[in-house]
């Protein structure tokens, strides 16, 4: 487990000093998540390598982490006050479009450039 | 011995606020919040981030502890979240073969994503009446949450709501995004897991990650090109839209 997060931590720390160099606003551990995906690719490890085993284990329990900053919903209750209505609306509003502009480009694009849709489950059910 | 239950009470409650007490009711309200996910059959509307923010809000609000207090007192738990996001790289890497034919719809809709979060936010709040600051602040809230912040600072809105915007909608998506998308008839795995991760970034992979890996591993790769699209776009887009 230590091996593995050791390996985790060391790509965070190579993302957040490229995000420092490069003067980038995208977070170190994203560029992290980049170069690890280079060096997966490149190197194949074994399946029960210990970096693949670390980060599953973390990715399991991915929703734990956000918890901190989800509270903090408690603190900006009386800043959110009067304007609560444009909140709500701009929020859903923002988020259904993103979602239906970005679910119906790429099927979009994938059709029309003649590549074959991937697996598609019917219904709901018959994703489980 | 007359304040003998008081004074347990009060040493009970003096050790609830104290970083490891708080740390304590955090780890407590997640395995709550996966019992009952356990309990309702996995309901979508039954998220553990949400059932521990609620538990641990409510916490802190009875116990009347400080938000920066509880926010430094879980530090251990929040320092995660950058390891974890590293590994999104691993789903990925298992589902490499099927972003084979799929790169150019992916880049171009994250893109038209981005854009789309940015500006309907901003003329939506507009519309009903919102200050400049609060336009600012909500139209970084499809990127993930440090970027949110970072962002919603150079514009000059308020980072602290940008970060409670984004783990809403986060939230939010976790819950509503999958049955969404069966809505708006996005079948395709990759293109639902791109969707969700362009509007709800981390949280929204979270749940993905553990019904289907190729979902899970398109929403993480898109969290983390979305944060990059959003970057790149608001600064040229606020000169048009404020």
């Amino acid at each position: 487990m230590i091996v593995g997060l050791t390996w985790l931590i060391a790509f965070q720390l190579l993302g957040e000093v490229t995000v420092q160099v490069l003067d980038l606003t995208v977070p170190g551990p994203v560029v992290g998540m980049l170069y690890l995906f280079v060096f997966l690719r490149l190197r194949q490890p074994a399946a029960d390598a210990p970096v693949l085993r670390a980060g599953t284990g973390l990715l399991r329990h991915l929703q734990l982490f956000f918890i901190p900053a989800g509270v903090g919903i408690v603190a900006s209750f009386g800043v959110i006050g009067a304007d609560w209505l444009p909140i709500l609306v701009a929020m859903l509003g923002s988020w259904f479009l993103g979602l239906a502009v970005v679910g119906w480009t790429s099927t979009g694009l994938e059709r029309l450039l003649g590549q074959p849709r991937d697996d598609q489950p019917r219904t709901p059910r018959a994703a489980r | 011995m007359s304040g003998g239950i008081d004074g347990l009470v009060e040493t009970v409650l003096d050790t609830l606020r104290t970083p490891l007490g708080l740390l304590g009711v955090t780890l407590v309200g997640y395995q709550l919040g996966r019992w009952l996910q356990r309990r309702s059959g996995e309901h979508p509307l039954v998220q553990p981030v949400l059932v521990a923010v609620v538990v641990a809000g409510m916490a802190i609000t009875l116990l009347d502890v400080a938000y920066d207090d509880y926010r430094s007192s879980t530090e251990l738990v929040a320092f995660w979240l950058g390891p974890a996001t590293v590994a999104l790289a691993i789903p990925l890497h298992r589902q490499a073969d099927r972003l084979r034919g799929f790169v150019v719809p992916l880049v171009v809709a994250v893109v038209l994503g981005a854009a789309t979060s940015i500006v309907s936010a901003v003329y939506l709040a507009r519309w009903l009446g919102a200050g400049e600051v609060l336009q600012e602040t909500l139209s970084t809230k499809a990127a993930t949450t440090p970027v949110a912040i970072a962002l919603t600072d150079s514009l000059g809105g308020i980072p602290p709501l940008a970060a409670v915007f984004a783990i809403v909608i986060g939230i939010f998506g976790a819950m509503f995004g999958p049955a969404t998308l069966w809505l708006l008839r996005v079948r395709d795995r990759r293109a639902r897991g791109l969707a969700l991760g362009a509007v709800s970034h981390g949280v929204g992979a979270s749940r993905m990650l553990l019904e289907n890996e190729t979902e899970g591993a398109f929403a993480g790769l898109s969290m983390g090109l979305t944060a990059l699209a959003i970057s790149l776009l608001l600064p040229v887009l606020a000169l048009w839209v404020f």
